[in-house]
């Protein structure tokens, strides 16, 4: 870990080029590509809190971001209700989802907790892709204007930039003010130490639950965003591909820290952006990342490229003391 | 009535298929504790690969063994060469077999394309079996059958062979198991090999019915979650049980409300978590 001051300039020095990106780069394709970087940030910042500072592996993330979606497209273009009241009953009714998946996927620890959240993500795929008659099946749903909050013209890419932008912001101070709050320091707890948390008197199931459910929030905001974007969504958001991608930006980034799933984020939004541009074949290549991060650079992309290049530039001797707990802690032992 | 007898038969039919699929994927779970997400991945392949080689002019039955053969060489050499490496690392096994099941998935559209592609049923099973005015197809009799008998050969293997008590033993107790001498990484090829090939023969078995298509991994691998979830971890009678409950249940769902028929694998898993999060069968949580 680098020291404060480092950080906190270097992440001033970030916010900064974030702020005038806009004034630098003119083109309406690379402000929409930061613009889905920003989004994907946030789902991310929301996995990592389960996986990070959880020790909770989640393979079914991408269920609060496409029912989020669903929601608010279904609710403003078809059930008639406003922006607003769409948005706030769509993050509402899938922070309640997260309640639900969250009590299910918490009677198992580890991979079980895996396996459920699995589950009950491709369930959800399922529905969305055959109850045609209220998803519109693999054609998905369309139709969302975007909406003009404050008198904002969100059709406006640099305007919608700043908007996705704001949320990244507060997202990311609340990680922050979580990660510090008792909550999360009693969750980094029951990651380390279950049991002796349990000894302590904690309750370890509650604090894993309310964080799942806080995750679940994010995740629902991430999803409303993504809805505005697109202003359509397909079962694609639902689908295991989704959560699997939003677990490899945790995990490409370093997990546990602050602003590795952002950096993450952006490592595969452009990744992908710039394969699909080329080939069609962008599952091959997320498999093959997965193999490789997993085999070679199990503490994370970033931190993992910065190890190999040393050891290229400097000495034979390699560090072995790297395995994968590093960065998804094994709880299953 | 009749309704409900032939949508009965069709649920016995696919969780056939099902145990076929779940059998190796609890086994290899409740014995090398890896969750092995590349098996879904494993009976499409087995699919395809059986396909070609019928449409080479190969015998079905020929096929199955292609099909099984081929995916247990994978299987194998995944086992050997990746997952071994990553012995004592649970979470990096099941990352890498989330990876595989990526690259097998893109590859098998990339060579067979998008478009699904029925499985031709071998003609000695074709026709219908009649009683009265019922009638049933024959080959989805057989695979009943087939399914049945395995669940025999794999009970008779794990309860009645040496090998069986070897495996047993490390399900229960994985370090004590080694230290009576029990060649555990031997025991783990041979499960995964045996849980590889099942999954190929399998998806070519299920060809003529569900024809293969590409998405059809990650159709049957929530499945075969649920199931072990449902039955227990690496219990073989939790893992045929949870294949018919969500066999007769998926088949009368999508029969009765084919919207939801998804929707309603939620209750089983719902039930199950809450009031015994075990599994109907398992004697360990996850």
């Amino acid at each position: 870990m680098r020291s404060p001051v480092s950080t906190l300039s270097l992440s001033l020095i970030g916010l900064v080029a974030l702020l005038v990106m806009p004034w630098l780069v003119t083109s309406e394709y690379y402000i929409n590509i930061a613009s889905q970087i920003a989004i994907a940030a946030i789902l991310a910042l929301s996995l990592n809190l389960l996986v990070g500072w959880g020790g909770m592996i989640s393979l079914g993330h991408a269920a609060y971001l496409g029912v989020a979606a669903y929601l608010s497209i279904y609710l403003t273009t078809q059930a008639g209700f406003g922006h607003l009241t769409g948005a706030l009953i769509a993050i509402g009714a899938t922070t309640g989802l997260a309640m639900i998946f969250g009590y299910l996927a918490l009677r198992a620890s580890g991979l079980g907790f895996l396996m459920i959240t699995l589950a009950l993500g491709q369930i959800l795929w399922g529905v969305a892709y055959r109850w045609s008659s209220l998803t519109g099946g693999d054609n998905g749903l369309g139709g969302l204007k975007r909406p003009h909050p404050f008198g904002l013209n969100l059709m406006d890419p640099t305007t919608f930039y700043y908007f996705v932008l704001v949320f990244l912001g507060i997202a990311l101070l609340c990680m922050a003010r979580f990660m510090q709050s008792g909550l999360g320091q009693s969750l980094q707890g029951t990651r380390d130490q279950p049991r002796r948390m349990h000894a302590l008197g904690y309750n370890v199931w509650l604090i894993q639950w309310l964080s799942f459910v806080f995750a679940g929030f994010w995740g629902a905001v991430a999803g409303l965003l993504y809805a505005y974007y697109n202003q359509f969504v397909s079962p694609q958001a639902l689908h295991l591909t989704t959560s699997a991608e939003t677990l490899l930006m945790v995990i490409a980034g370093g997990t546990g820290t602050l602003l590795g799933p952002v950096v993450g984020a952006a490592l595969v939004v452009i990744l992908k952006n710039v394969v699909s541009a080329y080939i069609t074949r962008w599952l091959i290549l997320l498999g093959v990342i997965f193999v490789v991060i997993v085999l070679f650079m199990p503490e994370g992309l970033v931190p993992g490229a910065r190890r190999v290049l040393r050891a290229l530039k400097n000495s034979p001797h390699t560090d072995k003391d790297a395995d994968v707990s590093s960065i998804v802690r094994d709880r299953t032992q | 009535m009749n309704f409900w007898i032939i949508q009965g038969l069709n649920g016995l039919a696919f969780g056939s298929l099902l145990f076929i699929l779940a059998s190796g994927f609890s086994l290899i779970f409740g014995l090398m504790r890896i969750v092995n997400l590349s098996h879904g991945a494993y009976f499409m392949l087995g699919a395809y690969v059986g396909l070609s080689a019928i449409e080479a002019g190969v015998n079905f039955w020929i096929a199955i063994l292609i099909g099984g053969g081929a995916i247990c060489i994978l299987g194998t050499v995944i086992e050997r060469f990746i997952l071994r490496r990553l012995t004592g690392q649970p979470l990096a096994q099941v990352l890498v077999t989330l990876g595989i099941a990526f690259i097998i998935a893109d590859t098998c559209v990339w060579i067979w394309t998008g478009d699904p592609r029925p499985v031709p049923m071998p003609h000695e099973l074709a026709g219908a079996f009649r009683i009265s005015h019922l009638a049933f197809p024959i080959y989805r009799l057989f695979v009943i059958g087939v399914a049945f008998v395995l669940a025999a050969a794999l009970w008779f293997l794990l309860e009645r062979s040496r090998l069986g008590a070897m495996i047993r033993a490390g399900v229960d107790d994985l370090t004590m198991a080694r230290a009576m001498g029990i060649r555990t990484s031997l025991l783990f090829s041979v499960v995964f090999c045996l849980g590889s090939a099942l999954a190929g023969a399998g998806g070519v078995l299920a060809g003529p019915i569900l024809s293969v298509y590409p998405g059809l991994d990650t159709d049957m691998l929530p499945l075969a979650l649920v199931v072990v979830i449902l039955g227990g971890v690496g219990s073989l009678l939790g893992a045929f049980v949870g294949s018919l409950i969500i066999g007769f249940i998926y088949s009368y769902g999508q029969a009765l409300f084919p919207d939801l028929a998804y929707m309603i694998l939620f209750l089983p898993m719902v039930l199950v978590l809450t009031l015994r999060p075990t599994g109907l069968f398992g004697k360990q949580a996850f």
